[in-house]
């Protein structure tokens, strides 16, 4: 039995008293520790960060809403829809082009992270997720032109199976097969995208956007020595 | 800045500061910064911009390819693929794995790694029977046609051969008239109605439906129609006519004056150098130069040297020249400390 002493966690939303053995307090506990309200959306950035560079992050995240909207629209009412509505060519071009607007953010986005040097300072996942990602979305929008049921799907299949084939994917990758290669374009590479895009933008959050390089005349050898005064203590992976 | 560096959490390791793998704590200023207003304008701008796009250029829709419009169009082209289907000697009969393992030398390799090889069968296509011997038998009521079948699959391999054979060379010289194909006369056996017949069964649609792989109703399987198109030449001039031939980039083109995938130039571009240019192995060495420089790219953050490109190059100076140039403004970097919320 409780008595009058004992302090007990209560759950604020609830008003019931809270179960820190439970498994959902603690996993609460740790994305909230990890991720508190105020890093997941703040409201102020360091002021290096002002530059156009910056903005291609969002645009990829823009142009991506809008190629899943317009997928979305294509997936209700069927693969077949827009050869024979006016209204479908419309929403297939929508999609066809957020997809090239996309992929055009996403690689400047790529380059000026690199030349940011975007890894530094504990953001190494942050960049391979950056990288992955870009190279699931290039199937996704590979099996999107096999799906199109034009002549383009047709050549693009009997072309590129070549090369699938050659690799042994085509095996179980088969891409003149009509109803595979829908599915993981509507199905499984979509939901992997948005889930490393998801987990990218995460990471940014947690690690905040990379700083500049300090000033210096000339770029120094990696590995020349520096003073004790710059050692530094290491973190968990650097 | 100062030399403090973001990694000063975890266990008391100490490692020397590389200024391609660290980074400098940030003691400057917080600027407020609406994320959500930043995705809103973006939004609004790529939809904009998307819808632009649209009304000006709309999207390509060619119509596709069918057995029935190249055999329609070019009856001679369908004829002379269709006995090299029967007779063993077209592109996909002697592809090799994942569809048969009639041509174990055509399989790709770069020394003894061969995939495609060690993956072997898994859409197995006979093109004798599958193009050819059985799409017939599902014509009804042709006894003469059901008759030449039967000769043809009950004669001695060899047989079969000579008539091919003979059948290859005479249709080399075939024309389309009178609505029938014509062959200058020869030993051709029962090839010469079984080819005649599957002109035909095309020119009607129902070769079309026959090839579908599907054992259920509903198929959603076009490996067989598509590679018989690919093994004439129809289909390839179709693409050579659209600028989609390998030799022309064609791998990140699209019908029309369309952007296509522009972002598979890299991957394109080495099917124009040598050695991949003509070797008969360039698929898989340019699927392993791309593996190779995806991996490098994923991991620039661990390899000494490619991780200094970004330093070296000095690019950031003009991605941060605003902070660079208030540094040298005010002759120093350090500014109020940061909020309490809202910092990263």
């Amino acid at each position: 039995m409780m008595t009058a002493n004992t302090e007990i966690a209560v759950d604020s939303a609830s008003g019931l008293p809270e179960d820190a053995d439970q498994l959902t307090a603690k996993l609460r506990h740790a994305a909230v520790a990890a991720l508190p309200p105020e890093r997941l959306m703040p409201d102020r950035q360091p002021a290096y960060v002002a530059s156009w560079i910056y903005v291609f992050g969002v645009l990829t995240l823009a142009a991506l809403a809008v190629v899943i909207a317009t997928g979305l629209v294509l997936a209700i009412f069927g693969p077949s829809w827009w050869h024979v509505s006016t209204v479908g060519l419309f929403v297939n071009s929508l999609h066809l082009w957020s997809v090239e607007v996309f992929f055009f953010a996403m690689v400047v986005h790529l380059w000026g992270k690199f030349f940011m040097a975007a890894w530094r300072g504990r953001r190494r996942a942050t960049w391979i997720t950056g990288v992955v990602s870009f190279v699931v979305s290039i199937g996704a929008a590979f099996t999107g032109y096999l799906s199109q049921q034009n002549f383009d799907s047709q050549w693009i299949a009997t072309q590129a199976k070549d090369g699938i084939n050659s690799t042994g994917a085509g095996a179980i990758f088969n891409v003149t097969n009509f109803g595979q290669m829908l599915m993981w374009h509507i199905v499984l590479l979509p939901m992997v995208v948005v889930l490393l895009v998801a987990g990218h933008v995460l990471l940014v959050r947690l690690r905040g956007v990379v700083p500049p390089f300090a000033p210096s005349k000339s770029p120094a050898p990696e590995s020349d020595p520096v003073p004790s005064a710059e050692e530094i203590p290491t973190g968990d992976g650097g | 800045m100062t030399r403090s560096p973001e990694t000063t959490s975890g266990p008391g390791r100490v490692r020397r500061f590389r200024p391609d793998r660290d980074v400098e704590e940030w003691h400057g200023k917080y600027l407020p910064y609406d994320l959500v207003k930043e995705f809103l304008i973006a939004l609004a701008v790529v939809v904009l911009l998307v819808v632009g796009l649209t009304v000006v250029f709309s999207s390509p829709d060619d119509q596709p390819a069918t057995l029935r419009s190249w055999s329609t169009a070019q009856p001679v082209d369908f004829a002379q693929t269709a006995i090299t289907e029967l007779d063993g000697t077209s592109g996909t009969a002697s592809y090799g794995p994942p569809y048969n393992q009639s041509n174990p030398g055509a399989t790709q390799s770069i020394g003894p790694f061969s995939p495609e090889r060690w993956f072997g069968v898994h859409h197995p296509i006979d093109t004798a029977n599958d193009y050819v011997v059985a799409p017939l038998l599902t014509v009804p009521n042709q006894p003469a046609l059901d008759a030449a079948v039967s000769v043809y699959t009950s004669a001695p391999a060899s047989q079969q051969a000579n008539w091919t054979a003979a059948y290859e060379k005479g249709v080399a010289n075939a024309t389309f008239t009178g609505g029938a194909l014509q062959v200058p006369p020869g030993s051709y056996g029962p090839v010469a109605p079984m080819i005649r017949a599957l002109t035909s069964m095309a020119q009607s649609g129902a070769l079309d439906g026959a090839l579908v792989s599907s054992r259920q109703f509903y198929g959603t399987d076009y490996t067989k129609p598509l590679l018989f198109l690919a093994d004439g030449t129809y289909l390839a001039n179709l693409g050579q006519a659209q600028h989609l031939q390998g030799s022309q980039w064609g791998m990140m083109n699209e019908t029309g004056n369309y952007p296509g995938q522009a972002w598979l130039w890299l991957y394109t571009l080495w099917y124009q150098v040598p050695p991949m240019k003509t070797s008969s192995n360039a698929d898989l060495q340019v699927w392993a130069i791309m593996m190779v420089l995806t991996l490098l790219l994923a991991l620039v953050p661990f390899i000494p040297g490619l991780r200094s490109i970004p330093r070296w190059t000095r690019v950031y100076r003009l991605i941060w020249r605003r902070h660079y140039r208030d540094l040298t403004e005010e002759g120093t970097n350090t500014g109020p400390s940061p909020p309490a919320a809202g910092q990263t």
